[in-house]
């Protein structure tokens, strides 16, 4: 019984991926970590059916009570209920980060195949360019984008997707120069294909695997940086819900209710794990040979 | 080994000028001017002139540029908007303490990180390597701000073994060092798992070695071949990432600093970001670029020293 998915899927590639899968799978920490992000996926997707009240509607009257059966996780200093605010601010934490991260990997993608394959030059330029902005340290310069162009969700994802370019395109460029000079890639530009065949079709699918890789383990860097900014009041502005705002909120009132700044960590303690074990996990299923640096 | 001292040197340079090109034009890259930008929509028109006249923004562009680079180079980084003090003046003020705490957290990461690798490799393969592993990528992956919360909350307030605010009073080392515990332990928790994994990684290379079979066949025991012998080969790559980490560790250290209210870098160019008082933020973003790009060369020239292998291939 084979639907028209089945033809079109080279048989070889189908396996290739579902080996990968069953590898990430009888991993222990892979496997964890795809439950853990699946978990948060859907708490992000479906968070207005998920979250018991309105993460904004206030209720002084009742501002920060303890975790009790009509606030599971308690209220905070202006009596807005906690869980349904983690709940709402996973969607804030995974909205930001996935098109974050999305958009710098495809502008990466593009320039570094641009660098790799164009003239000599221009990779030049673009290569000091890449080594420069990889010089900043990033937080200093995340900072310096927030001054000039205030604080708020746009310009964090912009902040994010500018700091995130030279990594990817950089990795992009150095497996483009390797394939460039590859016998079937030679073979093909002898037999005159054009260029966008050659970057399309052969180069493209070879150098997507580790971009792939290195974005799934840049998430949680992502997600900490999202909820580091918001913790300063420099990423997403009050009253809309992000673990960072909430931890700040938390701190504010660390005396009189620790419980705040206690369960507003775990979703993003969990979070970051989860990423990164899956990103682990890819790795090792997928390109065991990939180095990572530190961000 | 002078070749390559120059060419790494020379990068660094024109990595540092295209950066302050960079960070000049971004000023002038956005709608409205400077001046506005800085004293927000409340300006009086007579403040606003006497800023632009105080920091040159009525002369023409080439003039400014030539003008922020020459001031640069003497060590002149601006002036603080509001205060009208010098930024640079301000940067030496608080850099000791963030220096401080970066020190002390990588310190102990290395003592921790380093033990944790070699023992991996001793028990290679088994349950311990694997926990270990586990742990390392954990370690890793956790937010240092939120370390840096719970061990406030647990810590400061609750047990009040330890100040929740401060770097201590200065001149006073005792109290120096009792502020510096909490937020070096969030920072540096991240480090122990990269470094552990990293030592792992780098010693499993070098076991296969030829040097260290010769080791084994003379009879050493395994404890002296991982300390002795390979070890001192894998601590080459430990250095790079370490150079390569202080600009990491300024990125905890801004939110650490600010959980702690520790007077640092971080504080100060997070306060400033607020204010949009941009000099402060353009001058710090320059200095600590200067420093970070002064920390991973002299890694670079270091490695170069003691691996002559990385002489012969010049990494851009």
């Amino acid at each position: 019984m084979s639907s028209v998915a089945d033809v079109a899927v080279p048989p070889v590639a189908r396996a290739a991926s579902a080996g990968a899968l069953g590898r990430l799978m009888s991993d222990p920490m892979g496997a964890a970590g795809a439950i853990i992000v699946v978990a948060f996926v859907l708490l992000a997707l479906f968070a207005p059916w998920i979250a018991p009240y309105d993460p904004l509607k206030l209720d002084v009257l009742n501002k920060l009570q303890s975790p009790s059966l009509a606030h599971l996780a308690g209220t905070d200093q202006l009596g807005r209920d906690t869980l349904s605010r983690l709940i709402w601010g996973s969607r804030t934490a995974l909205g930001i980060s996935l098109t974050a991260t999305g958009v710098a990997g495809a502008i990466g993608l593009v320039l570094g195949l641009i660098a790799g394959y164009g003239p000599r030059w221009l990779d030049g330029v673009l290569v000091l360019v890449f080594d420069s902005l990889s010089s900043l340290p990033m937080i200093l310069f995340a900072l310096a984008v927030i001054t000039v162009l205030g604080p708020g969700t746009t310009t964090l994802i912009l902040v994010i997707v500018l700091v995130s370019i030279p990594g990817y395109a950089r990795l992009i460029r150095a497996q483009t120069l390797t394939l460039k000079t590859a016998d079937f890639v030679q073979a093909e530009r002898s037999m005159g294909a054009s260029v966008p065949r050659i970057l399309g079709r052969h180069l493209l699918p070879n150098v997507v695997g580790p971009l792939v890789i290195v974005l799934s383990m840049d998430v949680p860097v992502v997600i900490m940086l999202e909820a580091g900014l918001s913790y300063l009041n420099l990423g997403v502005r009050p009253p809309t819900p992000s673990w960072g705002n909430i931890l700040y909120d938390g701190y504010n009132s660390l005396r009189q209710q620790p419980t705040l700044v206690i369960e507003a960590g775990v979703p993003l303690v969990l979070s970051t794990i989860g990423f990164t074990f899956l990103g682990e996990g890819l790795r090792d299923a997928l390109d065991p040979r990939l180095q990572v640096r530190p961000r | 080994m002078l070749t390559y001292a120059i060419k790494r040197i020379a990068l660094a340079v024109v990595i540092l000028f295209t950066v302050m090109l960079a960070m000049f034009a971004m000023v002038f890259l956005v709608p409205g001017d400077p001046a506005s930008l800085a004293l927000g929509p409340r300006a009086t028109p007579a403040l606003k002139a006497e800023l632009i006249q105080r920091m040159g923004l009525d002369q023409p562009v080439p003039v400014q540029v030539w003008n922020f680079f020459s001031n640069a180079a003497h060590g002149n980084f601006g002036y603080d908007v509001w205060s009208k003090r010098p930024v640079l003046d301000q940067i030496l003020e608080v850099f000791p303490n963030t220096l401080f705490l970066g020190a002390v957290a990588l310190g102990w990461a290395l003592v921790l990180g380093v033990a944790l690798g070699c023992l991996a490799v001793v028990w290679r393969g088994t349950f311990i390597d694997k926990v270990l592993g586990i742990l390392s990528v954990s370690m890793i992956a956790v937010p240092s701000f939120v370390i840096a919360l719970y061990s406030l909350l647990i810590f400061a307030v609750w047990l009040n073994w330890l100040p929740a605010v401060g770097a201590g009073t200065p001149g006073d080392w005792g109290s120096q060092i009792r502020a510096v515990i909490l937020p070096a332990f969030a920072i540096g928790i991240t480090w122990v798992g990269y470094l552990a994994r990293l030592v792992r990684a780098s010693m499993l290379e070098v076991m296969g070695a030829p040097h260290i079979r010769t080791a084994r066949a003379f009879g050493l025991s395994e404890t002296r071949i991982v300390t002795r012998y390979a070890l001192r080969l894998a601590i080459i790559p430990t250095i790079a990432i370490l150079a390569v980490g202080f600009g990491a560790i300024l990125s905890s250290a801004v939110f650490v600093e600010t959980v702690f209210s520790r007077p640092g870098i971080g504080t100060l160019v997070t306060a400033a970001v607020s204010k949009r008082n941009y000099p402060v933020v353009m001058g710090t973003t320059l200095f600590m670029t200067a420093f970070y790009l002064f920390v991973v060369t002299a890694a670079d020239l270091l490695i170069a020293r003691l691996d002559p292998r990385v002489r012969d291939v010049f990494r851009g």
